[in-house]
């Protein structure tokens, strides 16, 4: 059970929160001009890392806010909470 | 005689109450302060149970919750629980306990037969035995689920009260023992929240069990009285963790009322569930004493050394009168000398060589005789022992060699040494070490989780000697108060103890006997609860089970509701040594939660009964209460499934109902259904990207229907969404979809397109509807109403503001039946009001009040869609044939490039039809599945699936809904469906829309 820090109202539990996957996959424009492979990129494949992940959550319980986080999948530690639109945080040192 | 082996003097038990009670039907009594076990001990009681897979006879081994063998049937009835722990039972007056397991009864015992057919339940039994072939399963199980379990588990209601709560602190203190004392005091001078758990009934872990100095009683007393007085500090008795889980996010159960006896916790809960959020946790668990692994060591009788030292300290019980100590460490020296002190004639056994001149001269001093370097190799007796064989240990340690001797004793008191509970730090993440000087696993500190930040103090780090313990723990609160931003102070002065734990071991894992383990009778017992022994893991080892996850699940040791505490250990071991490996090599299974068994009832706290699940009631709830409607539940709604009048049931009255609406008027309480308003100058080219279909067009004050696709191309919802404005919308969506597509819409706005100006507001709860359908709808509504009804006023897909019997309304002329319709949208507030008052005027024009079955009904007799029963989140708009709804001018919507792929694009998809069968009334179920040929016996295949299907009281016959492969070119075929009994459904593929195909009554 995290503690998440949302962005928008500090540290919250999780059950406030829910996840939705893997952040930083931009829908793409111009759909129609995309080969099939393009597409199932974009709607089916996802990276499932064993370490760092960019992930996207949202306050639901809460502001409803959605927001990315960086988190180890292996030891659940979450290195940084930030808004949609924001660059990615770097990895911390040490982690891959 | 009562009490016969209850000391004179001493223990922390109150002599002045005296406390009656039951086993097994017959009366006994203790004293107050004793458990269950400790009282039964009193009155030489020592068969408790018997076992689970052989029944042998079994009594008591422990003094705590590490307990395999006392479990209790604890009292009758609704009261009733299974499996508890005799040692962890506080008496009280009226106790009324039962054995499991047995049957007739404990002394005569059927299942005992197991015991003599043992060489055939070895290791594995069960998976190969009772394997094949597949279809006696069901059988085999019903024999197995009796021959074996443990207690009963009640069948009345529980009668209980339970809470659960959440409670937050700086630093959480697992354990009141030395060191959890002394972490909490070092914790609390900081100032810090602390909170302390602690199972047993009061503070001082293992010392309460022994014999400890005044200079240190009267620190633990000072400690425990500081905490109790400080504001800041929450300490909980008879309160065990439970679980440990991310974020140093722990569970633990509170026995509040439980020790008062069934029904008389008064206004208290039986049972508290904390939910606790620490900054720091320090865990200081202590330790479970493991028992040597000898032969027949599970005779009623053979208990752990400290047991014995704790009955007889604590509890003032000497459990026998002639005592074996058998040992290959220092700690048992202390029983040997506490039981010879009190009175019974004790015997050293130690498997080492040599012992310390210390502890050789105590033994002299008290004249007890100590056989060095030897080992009991039998135990005599069943339901209690009579004696017990020791033979000199060869220098391996593998055998056993020269002359037997036989010694008459009642208790073997055994020790094999100490385990710390690791279980703690195992669930946190936390990794573990194997530390040779101790024989056990320590927590890892470098390795600990970094989301859990937790010190390890005392017992559970391995350190074993009073004096440890308390400085570790003094140490560990420091620690965690400076971790949390406090200024620890200074250190406060520790009392002085001369204890030395554990001192030395040397194991010796797997006792020898004159034969090999598992020839002969003997049994040697590592795992008591689930009855597995040396020989089981030699079995497991032959057979290629060798990885301790494998050896755990083959043979079931540590499986059991003790979790191994006083097994795990020496199962690894013993298969280290089958495999010529080092313990660590071997490892550990990973410990989870729960710590013990703890009840379902604390668990769901007081969220049980109404409070279990909220239900969502409309403006209008109170009326359709009064009007008798049977309500059916809609996610956490309660809507009216019908109206049924006198002598009515329930087919009757849908029929009714359905036939109203088509031939005079029919209201139906619409207020469930999602809305969502949407505003904002981008919020028409927001909608353009949600649905399929075309919106800058519509104009202000007009309704259209709309599907929503995911990117799938696969549709999730639909409704009808009307502009009120050239920036506002009002949007409706499915009963049950109604959050999922706010959230839905917030996702795309927030992560997509943040540039879009674009507002969404559920506004669900903020409108009563009342939806006005049939012939006379508008007859109604303008007798009502103060708006202009006529067609070319009003005209269908359009809305209009106004007053109904003088209540603000907004009616949308939309339509979910394919009559004259009307939605009648009125401010929550007025939405009983609004219902009274046309269910009054209603009643010139036949209108009858329908529910959702009817309105199911209605609405496959157009042929319209529910999106989640005739969708199942499949199928493409094409396939439902609604290719009409989808744009071929825009450049883009959400899920319109997966029409392209190759999947969503082939032949043959499933697609919506309707279906009827040759014979008008039979209404076939739904789920029914089209097959291309009908055989005697599945598997078949299929072509499709019926999604809805009713009794049509306006087609005058059944009619269903299907997905059907390759549908909508088989419209007038003929097809099958092969029924779950057996029976074929002959039926004619058709055209959904089986009422009105043209559509004139909706626009007349």
């Amino acid at each position: 059970m995290f503690i998440i820090n949302c962005p928008y109202c500090g540290d919250r539990d999780q059950t406030e929160f829910t996840c939705h996957g893997e952040a930083h996959i931009a829908r793409p424009t111009e759909t129609e001009q995309l080969s099939d492979e393009q597409w199932g990129e974009y709607i089916f494949f996802r990276t499932n890392p064993k370490g760092m992940h960019y992930e996207r959550w949202v306050h639901a319980h809460g502001c409803r806010r959605w927001f990315n986080a960086l988190r180890n999948t292996a030891t659940d530690e979450i290195f940084a909470t930030y808004e949609v639109g924001a660059a990615k945080p770097a990895l911390p040192e040490g982690e891959s | 005689m009562s009490q016969q082996y209850r000391l004179d003097n001493g223990g922390l038990i109150d002599r002045n109450k005296k406390l009656s009670f039951t086993f097994d039907g017959k009366r006994y009594t203790g004293y107050q302060g004793d458990t269950l076990a400790s009282a039964l001990l009193a009155n030489g009681v020592r068969l408790l149970g018997r076992s689970f897979k052989y029944h042998r006879p079994r009594g008591l081994i422990a003094a705590g919750s590490e307990e395999p063998n006392a479990l209790m049937q604890l009292e009758n009835g609704a009261y009733t629980e299974p499996n508890t722990r005799a040692t962890c039972i506080e008496l009280y007056d009226g106790l009324v306990a039962n054995s499991q397991n047995r049957w007739p009864s404990l002394e005569h015992d059927v299942g005992a037969i197991n015991s003599a057919v043992a060489r055939f339940l070895p290791a594995g039994f069960y998976y190969k035995t009772f394997m094949w072939p597949a279809s006696m399963w069901m059988t085999y199980e019903k024999f197995i689920r009796k021959a074996a379990g443990l207690g009963v588990s009640p069948d009345k209601p529980d009668p209980d009260v339970y809470h659960s709560r959440y409670a937050h602190c700086d630093v959480l203190v697992i354990g009141a023992g030395p060191a959890g004392l002394a972490a909490a005091d070092a914790a609390a001078a900081s100032g810090a929240r602390v909170m302390v758990v602690d199972e047993q009934t009061q503070p001082g872990g293992s010392t309460l069990g022994k014999p400890m100095s005044d200079e240190y009683t009267q620190w633990q007393a000072n400690t425990v009285s500081s905490l109790q007085n400080n504001a800041n500090v929450t300490l909980l008795p008879r309160t065990t963790l439970t679980g440990y889980f991310d974020y140093n996010y722990l569970t633990a159960v509170e026995k509040v009322t439980d020790h008062l006896g069934p029904g008389r916790g008064g206004d208290k809960p039986r049972q508290r569930f904390w939910k606790i959020r620490a900054k720091q946790v320090i865990i200081a668990a202590g330790s479970i004493e493991r028992p040597l692994v000898f032969a027949d060591n599970d005779r009623p009788g053979v208990m752990l050394a400290n047991a014995v030292d704790t009955y007889i300290n604590r509890y003032s019980v000497i459990p026998g009168k002639d005592v074996v100590v058998f040992t290959n460490n220092d700690s048992a020296y202390s029983t040997a000398l506490n039981a010879s002190a009190n009175g019974a004639m004790v015997t050293v056994v130690d498997t080492r060589k040599s012992i310390a001149e210390s502890l050789e001269k105590s033994l002299n001093d008290a004249g007890i005789r100590c056989f060095k370097r030897h080992a009991i190799t039998s135990v005599q007796g069943s339901k209690g022992i009579s004696s017990v064989r020791i033979m000199e240990l060869a220098d391996d340690g593998k055998t056993v060699q020269g002359q037997a001797w036989q010694i008459d004793c009642d208790i073997v008191a055994n020790s094999g040494g100490w385990t710390p509970s690791v279980h703690m730090v195992s669930q946190s993440g936390g990794k573990l070490q194997y530390d040779q000087s101790i024989e056990g696993f320590v927590p890892e500190a470098s390795k600990a989780k970094r989301i859990n930040p937790n010190y390890s103090a005392g017992a559970c780090n391995g350190k074993f000697a009073t004096a440890d313990c308390l400085a570790e723990g003094a140490k560990a609160g420091a620690s965690a108060v400076a971790a949390c931003g406090f200024n620890a102070g200074s250190a406060a002065t520790l009392p002085s103890v001369s204890d030395d734990g554990m001192g030395h071991i040397e194991p010796l894992w797997l006792v020898p006997t004159i034969h090999p383990v598992g020839e002969g009778s003997a049994k040697h017992f590592h795992d008591f609860q689930n009855d597995v022994t040396a020989a089981d893991i030699h079995l497991a080892a032959r057979e290629g089970y060798l990885s301790v996850e494998h050896l755990k699940r083959y043979t079931t040791t540590g499986m059991a509701t003790d979790q191994g505490k006083t097994s795990n250990l020496n199962a690894l071991a013993i298969m280290a040594e089958i495999r010529g490996a080092q313990i660590p090599e071997v490892g550990t299974t990973t410990f989870r939660p729960p710590f013990t068994p703890l009840t379902f009832g604390a668990i769901g706290g007081q969220e049980s009964g109404e409070l279990f699940i909220q239900e969502r009631h409309t403006p209008m709830h109170p009326c359709h209460v009064a009007n008798g409607a049977v309500f059916e539940d809609v996610g956490d709604w309660k809507r009216p499934w019908y109206f049924p009048q006198a002598g009515e049931d329930m087919h009757a009255a849908v029929q009714r109902e359905c036939s109203a609406v088509r031939q005079s008027v029919g209201v139906l309480d619409a207020s469930t259904l999602g809305k969502i308003d949407i505003q904002g100058e981008d919020a028409a080219a927001f909608l353009e990207m949600i649905y399929t279909n075309n919106w800058k067009n519509l104009g202000v004050g007009r309704c259209r229907y709309g599907l929503m696709l995911n990117e799938h191309g696969m549709i999730f919802d639909d409704g009808v969404t009307t502009r009120l404005a050239e920036d506002h919308f009002h949007m409706t969506t499915t009963t049950g979809g109604a959050a999922r597509v706010l959230g839905w819409l917030e996702e795309w706005l927030q992560t997509e397109w943040p540039d879009m100006h674009v507002y969404c507001t559920s506004v669900t709860e903020q409108w009563a509807v009342a939806a006005l359908n049939g012939p006379r709808a508008r007859d109604l509504l303008a007798s009502m109403s103060d708006i202009d009804c006529s067609n070319e006023a009003f005209p269908f897909m359009s809305m209009r503001e106004g007053t109904i019997a003088g209540i603000p309304a907004r009616v949308y002329r939309i339509s979910f039946t394919g009559e004259l319709a009307y939605e009648i949208n009125v401010p929550a507030r007025y939405g009983r009001k609004l219902w009274e008052t046309l269910l009054e005027a209603g009643k010139a024009y036949d209108l009858c009040q329908y529910g959702t079955e009817a309105m199911h009904v209605i609405r496959a007799e157009k042929g319209f869609i529910i999106v989640g029963q005739d969708t199942d989140g499949t199928v493409t708009p094409l396939d439902m044939d609604m290719n009409w709804i989808v744009s071929k001018t825009k450049p883009d919507f959400l899920g319109k490039r997966s029409f392209m792929r190759s999947d969503t694009s082939s032949e043959g998809r499933p697609q919506f039809v309707g279906l009827l069968t040759k014979d008008p009334q039979v209404v076939l179920p739904e789920g029914a599945h089209i097959v291309a040929e009908v055989k005697d016996a599945p598997p078949m295949q299929t072509l499709g699936h019926v999604t809805s299907s009713y009794m049509s009281p306006n087609v005058g016959r059944s009619i269903a809904l299907a997905l059907l492969k390759d549908g909508l070119n088989r419209k007038g075929d003929t097809v099958s469906l092969r029924l779950m009994n057996g029976d074929v459904v002959e039926a004619e593929v058709t055209n959904p829309v089986f009422v009105d195909q043209a559509g004139e009554r909706t626009r007349g």
